[in-house]
């Protein structure tokens, strides 16, 4: 229980830091890179609920991501309420569609699971390209609320991402070291013999797919007033696809510090490379590291830490 | 006579076309060391399955303590007294020794996981893994990734251990050794089915056998009784 207390300490002091941050007043950019940064930490931790912890690799991260976002302007174009609630309301939808996707892991394993979430997050790109109501194919300009509670409103909604961050890495630490966490090791070791040693593979399953589902809704929803213009192309983008699996993976995927380290360290280098060199390095930047980790260390940093510690 | 702790009633699995168990029918009573033999592809291994969940069965009736268990998921299936061991190890391969253990005590014999932890390494004593507590399977002989496959079931607590050939390609000291782990569980009042294809071990486990062949049962009875049992000969050698 005081281990607990303790992670909440630190993310509160985290979360001040941030507001500490944003009154800084420093040059925009940073504000706008951090809160990219942010929320590949919220999109790298959701994933790896599921990708890391579970076993079952999602290739459908913008589908969620889009759907939090999707979710987010609909109620702007409809009865614009306030920013907690799209956020809310982002996780919630994006959570039905992970139980929804649950449901496949009865039937789907393995790479096969993968391919129908990829194929998932083209179906729902198709549907929303033909929604007008909310912009269809050629995008939907949105108009930020006047008046943010402090500073102006990108560092506000960074201040946001930094308590989203927070929530969305104290939620994964806390699996992980739980009952719940241990399960779904088990199950990720072996299903067939997890459940025989008294696993519910199912419900945890269930559990793992709604909870990141809710995750990557939550860090789609602020999307649309951060960059205020949403089309399909940009939301369901397939850098999250890559970014969410590829964080994960060069940090770590076993531990909740994993995704953090990755997330941290590859989105830096994406900011860095699109002002120094192009946009179009990101992707390249990404697939090269990936690659290079696959190869030589297959744990990744953490692995890596892990073993030299040993020596 | 009281109820068999295990009633398999006219049991029926089918592969598409392919009957793998036909109205197959067995009572374990409690208590009892309990053999299931029988030529590869007669079943046996599907017959466990279905006990434990695995599959889904087509046909007949499979009670536990006299409750019907037949639509119960294998994990409520473990939790309430019926564990089995797989033939090929499936270890948690990223867990220790010990942790592969905590996963059925926590989850099946619902401890606490504070608990889990002198109970797990007790049980590696009385098996004699305590050395390789700390160690991940891929680092374990076979003998010992057979023992922990056994550790890890008598950690969920069966009321019903059904060992599916733990001893297949070990040594003969070896098999004694495993022989004389399940021959304690046993004194410990646990109920056992073994399925072996290694005779000299059934033979001496077993206080009564079933013969499976084709998916159905062709004889049933003591050691003695099976060893002389005609069909039992041309199952396995032909006519």
């Amino acid at each position: 229980m005081r281990r607990t207390g303790g992670i909440l300490l630190v993310g509160a002091a985290v979360v001040v830091a941030g507001i500490l941050l944003a009154s800084l007043r420093v040059n925009p950019y940073f504000y706008f890179a951090g809160y990219v940064i942010l929320q590949y930490i919220v999109i790298a931790t959701a994933w790896n609920i599921l990708g890391g912890y579970a076993g079952y690799v999602n290739f459908g991260t913008p589908a969620f991501f889009a759907l939090g976002a999707y979710t987010a302007v609909f109620l702007i174009q409809s009865v614009r309420p306030p920013l907690p609630v799209l956020i809310l309301a982002g996780g919630l939808v994006s959570a039905l569609l992970g139980l929804g996707i649950g449901y496949l892991t009865l039937r789907l394993r393995g790479v096969f699971f993968s391919i129908a979430t990829l194929a998932l997050s083209i179906v729902l790109q198709t549907m929303i390209v033909n929604w007008e109501f909310v912009g269809g194919s050629r995008g939907l300009s949105v108009i930020r609320p006047g008046g943010p509670p402090f500073g102006n409103y990108v560092t506000f909604l960074f201040t946001v991402m930094v308590l989203l961050a927070v929530v969305a890495v104290v939620t994964a630490r806390f699996i992980e070291r739980s009952w719940i966490g241990r399960g779904l090791a088990a199950l990720r070791d072996n299903e067939e013999a997890a459940e025989c040693m008294g696993v519910p593979t199912l419900r945890l399953k269930l559990f793992a797919t709604t909870i990141s589902g809710f995750l990557l809704g939550v860090a789609g929803a602020p999307f649309p007033y951060y960059v205020t213009f949403v089309d399909p192309n940009s939301a369901f983008s397939l850098d999250y696809a890559v970014n969410a699996l590829a964080m994960p993976m060069i940090g770590g995927t076993t531990s909740w510090v994993g995704p953090v380290v990755g997330a941290v360290l590859l989105g830096t280098a994406q900011q860095l490379a699109t002002v120094t060199i192009s946009s179009e390095m990101n992707l390249f930047i990404v697939g090269v590291v990936l690659v290079a980790f696959v190869v030589l260390a297959p744990e990744g940093i953490l692995g890596l830490v892990r073993r030299l510690r040993r020596r | 006579m009281p109820p068999a702790l295990l009633e398999v009633e006219s049991l029926t699995k089918r592969f598409g076309g392919f009957m793998a168990l036909h109205e197959v029918t067995i009572h374990v009573q409690a208590g009892e060391r309990f053999g299931l033999i029988g030529p590869n592809g007669s079943g046996k291994t599907t017959l466990i399955n279905c006990v434990s969940g695995s599959l889904p069965i087509d046909g007949g009736h499979i009670r536990f303590e006299g409750r019907e268990i037949s639509a119960l998921p294998p994990h409520r299936r473990t939790r309430l007294g019926i564990v089995r061991s797989f033939q090929i190890p499936k270890p948690f391969g990223s867990m220790t020794v010990l942790e592969n253990l905590e996963i059925p005590l926590e989850y099946a014999a619902h401890e606490r996981s504070d608990a889990a932890d002198a109970d797990a390494m007790e049980i590696l004593r009385s098996i004699g893994l305590e050395g390789k507590a700390h160690l991940r399977p891929a680092g374990l002989t076979q003998i010992e990734m057979r023992k922990l496959e056994l550790a890890r079931a008598i950690a969920a607590r069966p009321k019903l251990l059904i060992s599916d050939e733990a001893m297949a390609g070990l040594s003969h000291a070896e098999v004694d050794d495993i022989l004389a782990i399940l021959f304690r569980l046993n004194e410990r009042g646990i109920t056992i089915i073994m399925i072996e294809h290694i005779m000299r071990a059934v033979m001496r486990f077993s206080e009564r056998i079933v013969v499976l062949d084709a998916g159905e049962r062709i004889a049933e009875g003591t050691p003695d009784e099976i060893v002389r049992h005609p069909g039992v000969e041309k199952a396995y050698l032909g006519e």
